[in-house]
């Protein structure tokens, strides 16, 4: 009986000639271009702090950075799920303000991939800023270029590749998520249902092609953005030896 | 009040340091001393690099740090031009890049050079569009160097810029910096241990030891004085500049002339009339009571006893004044006895050698 559901829905033999709804997909490019922008905002300042500051509160801030790394991502979703909803302290103060909910909407997904992804934007900038040692800075102020200046001018470049190491996985680790959306996006098709959510839909109601198809696509956007990272890295070490 | 004047402390666990001098408002001075007396820190206080620093800091009646009245002027706005012992090159700009770095922020009204004087001055004018990642040990001490002067700096401090190099980059370099040192109306600090540096570029020096200044003043004055430690090393000396007045073709030695008094030295071109500096080593000072005769010895001249000092229990270190310079002879004690040496004896003192430096 199942087979023959499929059979109905389906006629063509080929999988990927059936019809599939993108909506998912341009939802979830929104949201990782929207939470990488936001990482790297939130990011790179504390990552320029963790790299500089030597007070005590710098070990606990990293392990709380770090968290996502090896919590389930339903705990942390849970947790969100609370404080953005209408009685939660974030959800309320929000409404408070005059905003809609946050559970269940845009903006609930990208606070909860912001927190999800920190950890691969800080840490990439953070060891970047940290390799750079203090000399480059000090010879900027000899220079005479004030504290911004330095920054923008000097640490910016010489952490180049932490930038993009650090936006690649952003972006790729915010296309891949899935608890966190789940617990605080839920899954309203064309406002909270991203890539990952409608494959997890497509299989639990055995509609195997189109899960196909978006598993395939998915599948290659990764690799094509590690073997890219992975290419950008290996140019950049040839260039500093020659 | 012209020059740097300095009066600094600073402390960290095991180690403090107490600095006091004033510099001239130009020519170099060499600040000299063991490794780990604490010359690099005193040069990174006052720039401002070190930010524990407490105490004053004057340069050409401008304040750039007085503890007491609360004043500490941030590095980029001490108008200074530093010049580190690893070059510290910007590596994501070009060699023309590092230079413009710095003039872009000089304020306008206060610049003295253009990056085209500076790439002049060091000779580096063929590597301007290089990266700086390609470039040889001398090549990055140049560059250093001419980013340096592009700031047009007010002080010039440097951190042994040559350490990291060979000798044959070495010779290379000194050359532009006998120019600085000869051209350059501003004071310059030049960190060294290697006593060959300082008798070719300095003029003056600040000599620390564990962190305190125990002198400064003019080289000469310091070189020769028998309290410090600098007159008892093996290779004490002092320093004369000298005038090239005549040659000897026949003999292939050339004339040199300091306050009337006559040196031969081995004429390798010097040009009629060109200033030489020429040093002359302690232990290649003899004394005798009467004019020599029958010596090999080209340069002898008279000379008063000025001072007398233990140097070990078989050697005495004798200053002397010859024509208002300061000279070393390190004697055996035997022959000051025997000659019946004394203070404010008039005596010949016999150079055997003496080293042309520029």
């Amino acid at each position: 009986m199942l087979r023959k559901a499929q059979a109905r829905r389906h006629p063509s033999p080929l999988p990927f000639r059936v019809t599939m709804d993108t909506t998912p997909i341009w939802i979830t490019l929104r949201l990782a271009a929207v939470s990488t922008l936001i990482l790297l905002m939130l990011g790179t300042p504390l990552a320029w702090w963790l790299a500089r500051t030597r007070a005590w509160i710098k070990t606990p801030i990293e392990a709380v950075v770090a968290l996502p790394l090896v919590l389930p991502p339903t705990v942390l979703g849970f947790y969100l799920l609370i404080a953005l909803g209408p009685d939660g302290w974030l959800g309320a103060t929000w409404l408070a303000l005059g905003g809609a909910s946050l559970a269940f909407s845009f903006t609930g997904l990208v606070i909860g991939s912001v927190l999800y992804s920190l950890p691969f934007v800080v840490q990439p900038l953070q060891n970047a800023f940290e390799s750079q040692g203090a000399r480059p800075l000090e010879a900027a102020a000899t220079l005479g270029a004030a504290p911004f200046d330095r920054f923008i001018t000097v640490a910016v470049p010489l952490a180049r590749r932490g930038f993009i190491t650090a936006t690649t996985l952003g972006f790729a680790h915010t296309v891949g998520e899935f608890g966190v959306v789940l617990m605080i996006g839920g899954n309203i098709p064309g406002k909270t249902q991203v890539l990952s959510i409608a494959i997890y839909d497509h299989v639990e109601t055995l509609e195997y092609a189109q899960a196909h198809g978006l598993s395939i696509g998915l599948l290659a956007f990764s690799f094509a953005i590690l073997f890219m990272l992975a290419l950008m890295n290996r140019r950049h070490a040839r260039r500093a030896v020659a | 009040m012209n020059g740097l004047r300095v009066a600094l402390q600073w402390h960290r666990p095991g180690f403090a340091l107490n600095a006091e001098f004033n510099l001239p408002a130009r020519g170099i001075t060499a600040l000299f001393g063991p490794s780990g007396s604490g010359k690099t820190t005193l040069l990174r206080c006052i720039a401002g690099l070190e930010g524990a620093a407490s105490g004053r800091i004057d340069i050409e009646g401008a304040c750039w740090q007085d503890t007491a009245r609360g004043i500490f002027v941030p590095t980029h706005r001490r108008r200074l031009g530093y010049v580190f012992q690893d070059a510290a090159l910007m590596d994501h700009l070009t060699v023309q890049g590092n230079l413009d770095y710095g003039y872009a922020r000089a304020p306008a009204g206060e610049r003295w050079l253009t990056p085209a004087q500076a790439v002049e001055w060091t000779g580096i004018g063929h590597l301007l569009a290089r990266r700086t990642q390609g470039l040889s040990g001398g090549e990055r001490s140049r560059v250093a160097m001419a980013r340096a002067l592009a700031t047009s700096p007010r002080l010039l401090l440097m951190d042994e810029p040559l350490a990291a190099l060979d000798t044959a980059a070495k010779a290379d370099i000194l050359p532009y910096l006998e120019r600085l040192q000869r051209e350059l109306a501003i004071p310059m600090v030049y960190v060294s241990h290697a006593m060959d540096e300082v008798a070719r570029l300095a003029d003056h020096m600040v000599y620390l030891e564990q962190g305190r200044t125990l002198a400064a003043g003019p080289l000469r004055e310091i070189l020769t004085r028998t309290d410090l430690p600098l007159a008892h090393t093996d290779d004490a000396s002092t320093m004369i500049d000298a005038q090239v007045v005549g040659h000897d073709a026949g003999y292939h030695l050339a004339l040199l002339d300091f306050n009337g008094q006559r040196l031969q030295v081995a004429d390798t071109g010097l040009q009629q009339g060109a200033a030489v500096r020429v040093r002359i080593l302690a232990r290649d000072v003899s004394l005798s009571r009467a004019p020599p005769e029958n010596t090999s010895i080209l340069n002898v001249f008279p000379a008063t006893i000025t001072k007398l000092k233990h140097h070990s229990p078989a050697q005495v270190l004798v200053g002397l004044d010859a024509a208002g310079i300061p000279l070393l002879a390190r004697i055996t004690r035997k022959s000051w006895d025997g000659l019946g040496l004394a203070l404010g004896q008039h005596v010949y003192a016999q150079v055997k050698s003496v080293a042309l430096l520029q």
